[in-house]
């Protein structure tokens, strides 16, 4: 009797312990349940945080297109992009002035922006001494980011009156809206350019002065080609700046929807178009402010496109 | 070959020329708004209410509108950009992102305005307020927060990660204790950087917060912000020294901004 009571506690002794070792592995495996669950929480958290983007693009896209193309139906594409007038009064929509106005002034301000910009760069990275452009690149830098608005109001006070004196015609024009979109470009250009200068193998430099080139003779035929995709990177990044900007064109353009015949006549961008207009305009009206945004829109697009075609090239060379 | 070395002579005048033209453009401008601003400002203009030629209703404004949006694009921009440096694997969701914050960067404001005021303000009822604005600057600082943080959670060492890890930490606090912690100027100076684009729009806010020159009562009330404030000051062209004051603000504004970012910046360097 005795010793069986004796197996029996053994026994129980066993299974109390084995349920205890059990118990606690159950315990193990909770808590690793837990933080699997933590991490997964995490991990889709940010996901979703990076999702965001694609749903603002995408959200963008959809509205604006949703709200303009029925304008463009009613008024049918041709007439709307080539149309030469724009008289909301009679229900006239044509924006081809405005795009020639976007066109001219952008294409102007990258004329002039570009090179002075990349000589500025190679400046920066090649020639001056390194004390002279750490004082310059903090300068462009802050410059970068001065409000569009404060350019613009400058180009009123100070540009306007002055090609007004020089050529007549009230100073407001398209020459106002290039050198304004020029001054404005300038930093991004220069930053841009200057980083893939810098971003050239010292060794290539070094290897055309062994060869007996000069140094301007190096930085052009070396440095440039080399550096070529960074380059267009910042032309391309200057275009879409110049084509976007909206409140400091206002400014200066004076906003006749027209075609422009010469620099000193006054121009009316696609951006202006929509936010002098925007305030009053209901109905049709509305519609094709609209529908000017979705041209402007599918510009940006095609170049976002070139860009980011560019700077995956630029990536598989390296 | 004389020839040749014209060519190149005439490149290095360019070149020169360009430096020269460049910086003395930009360093003009900046010196004639200022000089011609600075006599303006005083505690009248900053404290006064806008018929008295104040601008205190549009500092607030802007101060409302950086907290705003700052305050949904911090968070989401800092998880986007963890997700992309600590999670992502290359494929097809990485590129479908990674094209999508390029692109929102490369929208101009003036689409995010209309943008804006369609959805915001029509669809979503919000009216032209505050809310409106900063829901708008949300989306457009958004790539800017997102890449700035990607580059300071690079600039983290492998090895710290990996001793957390060897340690038996999880990746989850891994990344909040260890490799945030080390982020944190490089994610200060993203930050200041959308602060400044904040301050800089002018399209974006006009179509969406309104030109309400007052002191907003709540976030649903139309508002003012500094840049827009200048555009129509200048516009009407009824006080061009107030819109000198407005404009020398703003620029201090952004000056200051980008000192704070530089010492961020350079203390992630450091540490």
């Amino acid at each position: 009797m005795e010793a069986s009571i004796e197996t029996y506690r053994k026994v129980e002794n066993k299974m109390s312990e084995q349920a205890y070792i059990s118990r606690d592995a159950n315990n193990f495996e909770g808590q690793h349940q837990k933080r699997m669950r933590t991490e997964t929480f995490f991990r889709r958290l940010f996901f979703l945080s990076a999702t965001v983007a694609i749903v603002a693009v995408a959200a963008i896209t959809i509205f604006i297109f949703v709200s303009g193309v029925p304008a463009i139906g009613k008024i049918g594409l041709f007439d709307f992009v080539f149309g030469q007038k724009w008289k909301p009064s009679a229900d006239i929509y044509g924006i081809f002035p405005m795009i020639i106005g976007s066109l001219a002034a952008t294409g102007g301000a990258i004329l002039v922006g570009v090179p002075m910009g990349v000589f500025t760069a190679i400046f920066m990275a090649e020639i001056a001494p390194d004390t002279l452009s750490r004082l310059i690149r903090p300068a462009i830098e802050l410059l970068a980011g001065i409000p569009s608005v404060v350019y613009g109001f400058w180009g009123l006070v100070v540009l306007v009156p002055l090609i007004d004196k020089i050529w007549g015609g009230g100073g407001n024009s398209l020459l106002a809206a290039i050198v304004i979109l020029t001054i404005m470009i300038l930093p991004t250009i220069v930053n841009v350019s200057e980083a893939a200068l810098r971003a050239v193998p010292k060794s290539y430099g070094q290897g055309s002065l062994a060869l007996g080139a000069s140094k301007i003779e190096t930085i052009f035929r070396v440095k440039i080609p080399a550096a070529k995709s960074g380059v267009l990177a910042a032309v391309v990044l200057g275009i879409g700046r110049a084509i976007g900007e909206t409140m400091a064109v206002i400014l200066v353009a004076g906003n006749t929807p027209m075609i422009p015949g010469a620099l000193t006549d006054r121009i009316r961008t696609m951006t202006a178009n929509i936010a002098m207009e925007m305030g009053y305009a209901f109905g049709l009206h509305q519609e094709a402010l609209f529908a000017t945004g979705v041209i402007l829109f599918v510009f940006i697009m095609a170049l976002n496109l070139v860009l980011n075609r560019m700077t995956h090239r630029a990536g598989d060379e390296s | 070959m004389k020839e040749k070395k014209l060519k190149y002579q005439i490149l290095k005048l360019l070149v020169y020329l360009s430096a020269i033209l460049t910086v003395a453009a930009l360093v003009w401008i900046l010196f004639y708004v200022v000089r011609k601003g600075i006599g303006r400002i005083d505690f009248q203009f900053i404290f006064g209410d806008a018929k008295a030629g104040g601008i205190w209703p549009m500092i607030v404004t802007t101060f409302w509108a950086i907290f705003a949006s700052l305050a949904l694009a911090t968070p989401i921009g800092i998880m986007a950009a963890i997700y992309m440096v600590e999670y992502a694997r290359p494929g097809r969701v990485v590129r479908a992102i990674r094209f999508a914050t390029e692109s929102l960067a490369g929208i101009p404001s003036i689409i995010y305005g209309l943008f804006g005021m369609i959805f915001f303000v029509t669809k979503l009822g919000l009216k032209f307020s505050i809310l409106s604005g900063a829901l708008t600057l949300t989306i457009m600082v958004l790539p800017t927060v997102i890449r700035t943080t990607e580059e300071a959670l690079k600039a983290v060492p492998r090895s710290f990660r990996e001793a957390s890890l060897g340690l038996g930490a999880t990746k989850i606090r891994t990344i909040v204790h260890i490799v945030l912690p080390s982020a944190i100027p490089g994610i200060l100076a993203a930050v200041i950087l959308g602060m400044g684009r904040i301050v800089g729009e002018t399209a974006a806010v006009y179509l969406t917060a309104g030109t309400v020159p007052k002191v907003p009562g709540s976030i649903m009330d139309s508002g003012r912000t500094l840049s827009v404030h200048l555009y129509m000051l200048a516009k009407e062209g009824l006080s061009f020294e107030d819109a000198y004051a407005t404009a020398t603000i703003l620029i201090i504004l952004v000056a200051l901004m980008n000192l704070l970012a530089k010492t961020a910046v350079l203390r992630l360097k450091k540490g």
